[in-house]
């Protein structure tokens, strides 16, 4: 059978499509559609955090055992968390700091709970480096607070951005205190 | 030609610099139909929907898999119980899987009865055979991911047939295996191979359908179509055909997904592997059964693997073992007769691949086995020269034009009268 | 073909499950909350069930898939969890002294093992491995009715049959000789509620709480599954009379 024959007959003969107009038609072809989307959800959905990931989104840490001018670092969400138990100095110093020579101006006490202790996501806000001045004897910068070694960001002690090329201040994880000496990060 | 088919100016501007739409086009409405399709011409279209939900799910579940002996068990529950979604998404590659199958079987077996395999063809039958390999050594390397018992002791006995070849079949076991056992290698391995081979069917289809568009549809008649009253365009008929199907199978996998999902598994895949201990009773998911029949009903190690081989084989040479000039099962009585006894023979291997091996079922297999190959290789050559066959219509839109008062009745449409 | 073809999955059918039947063991079939396309876990069943696991299973079977934050499921609140959590010792580390260190339980922790490795739970059990309960119901023929029955089917065995040591006999295991000891007798566990603790239903109860351990998403899929069938059937209506409709030129 020469299939060109065919062609050449059928094609000139296009059908109008009958289904165009027809309601049934189009509601077919609309649930169709409307199927499509539906099935579409779970699988862009399963990209999102599962069950044991969300599990873990906040955690509880004890502050009590964290000798003044200590800090200790933990993991939240994939990311390191800085708790500074704070020297009365430190403290002074962070709220006695005038706003005008902030590069992103905030309170200390705006960033603090309890003075004492400061609660920090170790992430520098330029690009994403995690910042030295956690153990003892490592560099804290000119500001006594914290330095990142990438770009050579300064914070100060309360975490703010002084010098350097990071835009805004340490962020504060959302945190409360569930007892004087447990607090809940997330 | 292509310029004032479209009414849309961004559709014509990307038509004349890349024809996609005119290609698309002409496939819709140009390219000819028979007008007498039955539903078992819904098959192909549900085999392709069915490759694309399991590359589309597979993908998704690669995401949230690991590939570690100590970790993919895990992994396979964590899916289950913590991802989102995740056990509707890992239901529905189980079963979809196993719909694939059951599409392709069918597929297969509307091939047999009408003749679909016969010049010019040939070439289209054999890129089907092809596919049809490519998905049970995709299909077997899945069933290897999850690392339960089935999947464990699945791929060590499937890893083992290839021993049976002479001298160096211990070498190449060694080599599938990346060490003495089925181990972390293994499973590897077969999870690299497994995400590739659904692209490289994908790639096969493609050719399947290229070799498929130079002749067209055969049809249940089996007659080539000759001229345009026999004909019908693509789209908006067969298009709407294959809704109807394709409506068909997503609810009967719904059904399965959704309240039956472990009813084609197996409960020992639940069961995280055990290299030092294999389950009682070993079987291969259902869809290799028969071929597991085939394998245990030689007592020979080499013979089994070289007849299990041979069964598909068979099929690669089948255009040349059916000679017959009559393509469709309507005009041949006799074969008729032998294709539903070869249907019998599948079911029935297919059953016995599932019993264990012993008494009367070993028995049972080798007849079975024995009458598989006979079908293919003695009674179809034979039938081909013997049999008296019916006179065949002159055109396809002869019989349907003295049929169209019956074929309005409700729901009836599309059946072809009884044969 | 397509006839013939139907006929013959529709005998299939028939005869599929009789050629399928020939267990060697009868299981006592009950009709549980969570079967049938609109089945639900019993909350309450699943509440007692843990405690019989808690209180007789739990010695020496684990369940290492099942989280704490999961006994939501169970209709616990999240302080239930947290308390429940912190009754359990989870080992955790290494601290900054590069020790591992034992700490309370939290709720996204899992449940603690009985035994620290499989070797260890062969060790004290006579070397036989009591199986992780987390998929239980899922990993034998038909879950639910055979671990009911076999938790009733301790039976003294019958006069031809010798019974060896660290073995006992079962009417519901396969070869009827399992070495796991008779774990339920009735009256084991006190229920908080008030339910009598009879042996039928601490085994009831705990086949109900090791289903929902095995298939956590049962409910979920059930509701969503009732959805996407009406759906579906609705689209397979549609599709028949569109396809009709656009075939009525057709001759």
């Amino acid at each position: 059978m020469a299939k060109s024959d065919i062609k050449k007959t059928t094609a000139s003969k296009r059908p109008e499509d009958p289904g165009r107009r027809d309601f049934i038609v189009i509601a077919t072809n609309a649930m169709a559609g409307l199927g499509a989307a539906a099935v579409a959800w779970p699988l862009i959905d399963q990209m999102n955090p599962a069950a044991d990931t969300l599990a873990l989104a906040n955690i509880e840490v004890d502050v009590s055992k964290i000798a003044e001018g200590q800090s200790i670092t933990v993991k939240w969400r994939g990311k390191p968390v800085f708790i500074r138990h704070r020297t009365e100095d430190e403290i002074a110093r962070a709220s006695a700091t005038d706003m005008s020579d902030l590069r992103d101006p905030e309170s200390d006490q705006a960033r603090a709970e309890k003075a004492d202790y400061l609660v920090l996501v170790g992430v520098c806000t330029h690009l994403g480096c995690v910042p030295l001045g956690q153990k003892t004897g490592e560099v804290r910068g000119e500001y006594d607070g914290w330095f990142c070694p990438c770009h050579g960001s300064h914070y100060d002690t309360s975490g703010r951005i002084r010098k350097g090329p990071a835009p805004t201040n340490l962020e504060v994880p959302p945190y409360t205190f569930l007892s004087d000496s447990v607090i809940r990060i997330g | 030609m292509s310029a004032e088919k479209f009414q849309n100016p961004v559709v014509r501007w990307i038509d004349h610099r890349l024809p996609i739409f005119s290609m698309l086009d002409h496939e819709k409405y140009d390219y000819p139909v028979p007008k007498n399709l039955n539903y078992m011409w819904n098959f192909g279209v549900l085999a392709g929907l069915s490759l694309a939900i399991m590359i589309i799910t597979g993908i998704v579940l690669a995401m949230s898999y690991t590939a570690h002996v100590d970790y993919a068990f895990e992994a396979v529950e964590r899916i289950m119980r913590d991802v989102n979604h995740g056990w509707m998404i890992r239901y529905i590659h189980m079963n979809a899987a196993s719909f694939f199958f059951i599409v392709v079987y069918i597929h297969i077996f509307r091939g047999l009865y009408y003749g679909s395999y016969k010049a010019p063809r040939e070439l289209l039958w054999i890129l089907g055979v092809v596919i049809f390999l490519l998905m049970m050594a995709t299909a077997f390397m899945g069933y290897v991911l999850p690392w339960g018992q089935m999947s464990f002791w699945g791929a060590t006995v499937i890893t083992n047939l290839f021993s049976a070849i002479p001298v160096v079949g211990d070498s190449i076991v060694t080599l599938l295996w990346g060490g003495f056992s089925v181990d972390n290698p293994t499973l590897n391995r077969f999870f690299s191979l497994h995400y590739l081979m659904p692209f490289v069917i994908a790639g096969v289809v493609v050719l399947h359908i290229i070799a498929l568009h130079r002749f067209g549809s055969n049809n249940p008649i089996g007659i080539d179509a000759s001229g345009p009253q026999d004909t019908i365009s693509f789209h908006p008929y067969y298009t709407m055909k294959d809704m109807v199907g394709i409506a068909v199978f997503l609810l009967l996998l719904a059904i399965a997904v959704f309240f039956f999902p472990n009813a084609m598994g197996h409960p020992d895949n639940y069961i995280p592997a055990n290299p030092l201990q294999t389950p009682a009773h070993i079987v291969p998911e259902w869809y290799f059964l028969p071929f597991y029949a085939i394998l245990r009903a030689v007592p020979d190690k080499l013979g089994g693997v070289l007849l299990m081989f041979g069964a598909i084989a068979v099929l690669f040479v089948l255009p040349w073992l059916d000679r017959s000039p009559v393509r469709s099962a309507r005009f041949r009585p006799l074969f008729r007769i032998f294709f539903w006894l070869l249907l019998i023979d599948a079911v029935a291997l297919g059953y016995l691949g599932g019993k264990p091996a012993e008494g009367i079922y070993v028995v049972l297999s080798r007849i079975a086995t024995a009458w598989y190959f006979l079908h293919f290789l003695v009674i179809l050559p034979l039938l081909s020269v013997f049999e008296t066959t019916k006179p065949l219509p002159k055109s396809i839109s002869e019989p349907v034009l003295s049929r169209s008062k019956s074929a309005n009745a409700p729901l009836g449409a599309g059946l072809e009268p009884a044969e | 073909m397509i006839r013939y073809l139907i006929v013959f999955a529709l005998s299939l059918f028939l005869i599929g499950p009789a050629l399928a039947a020939g267990g060697a063991v009868e299981l006592t079939k009950r009709d549980w909350s969570f079967n049938g396309p609109f089945g639900t876990f019993d909350k309450a069943a699943m509440q007692r069930g843990f405690q019989v696991y808690r209180e007789v299973c739990a010695g020496c079977h684990s369940m290492k898939y099942i989280a704490f934050r999961n006994f939501a499921d169970l209709g616990y609140n999240e302080s239930e969890i947290k308390a429940l959590a912190a009754e359990y010792e989870v080992e955790d580390g290494p601290n900054d002294d590069g020790e591992m260190f034992i700490r309370a339980g939290i709720p996204a922790d899992r449940m603690p093992s009985p035994y620290p490795n499989d070797n260890a739970a062969r060790a004290g059990n006579g070397g036989a491995l009591p199986p992780d309960l987390s998929l239980i119901a899922k990993a034998r023929a038909n879950g639910p009715d055979y671990l009911y029955s076999l938790l009733v089917g301790y039976k003294d065995a019958p006069s031809d049959t010798s019974v060896p040591d660290g073995m006992y006999y079962n009417n519901a295991y396969s070869g009827n000789l399992i070495a796991m000891p008779q774990p339920l007798y009735g009256d084991d566990v006190t229920y908080a509620d008030g339910t009598t603790a009879s042996i039928e239903v601490m085994s009831a109860d705990l086949t109900q709480f090791l289903m929902w351990a095995a298939e956590p998403k049962l409910e979920a899929r059930k509701r969503i599954g009732v959805a996407v069938v009406f759906f579906l059937s609705v689209f397979v209506i549609l599709s028949i009379l569109a396809k009709r409709r656009v075939w009525a030129d057709v001759h």
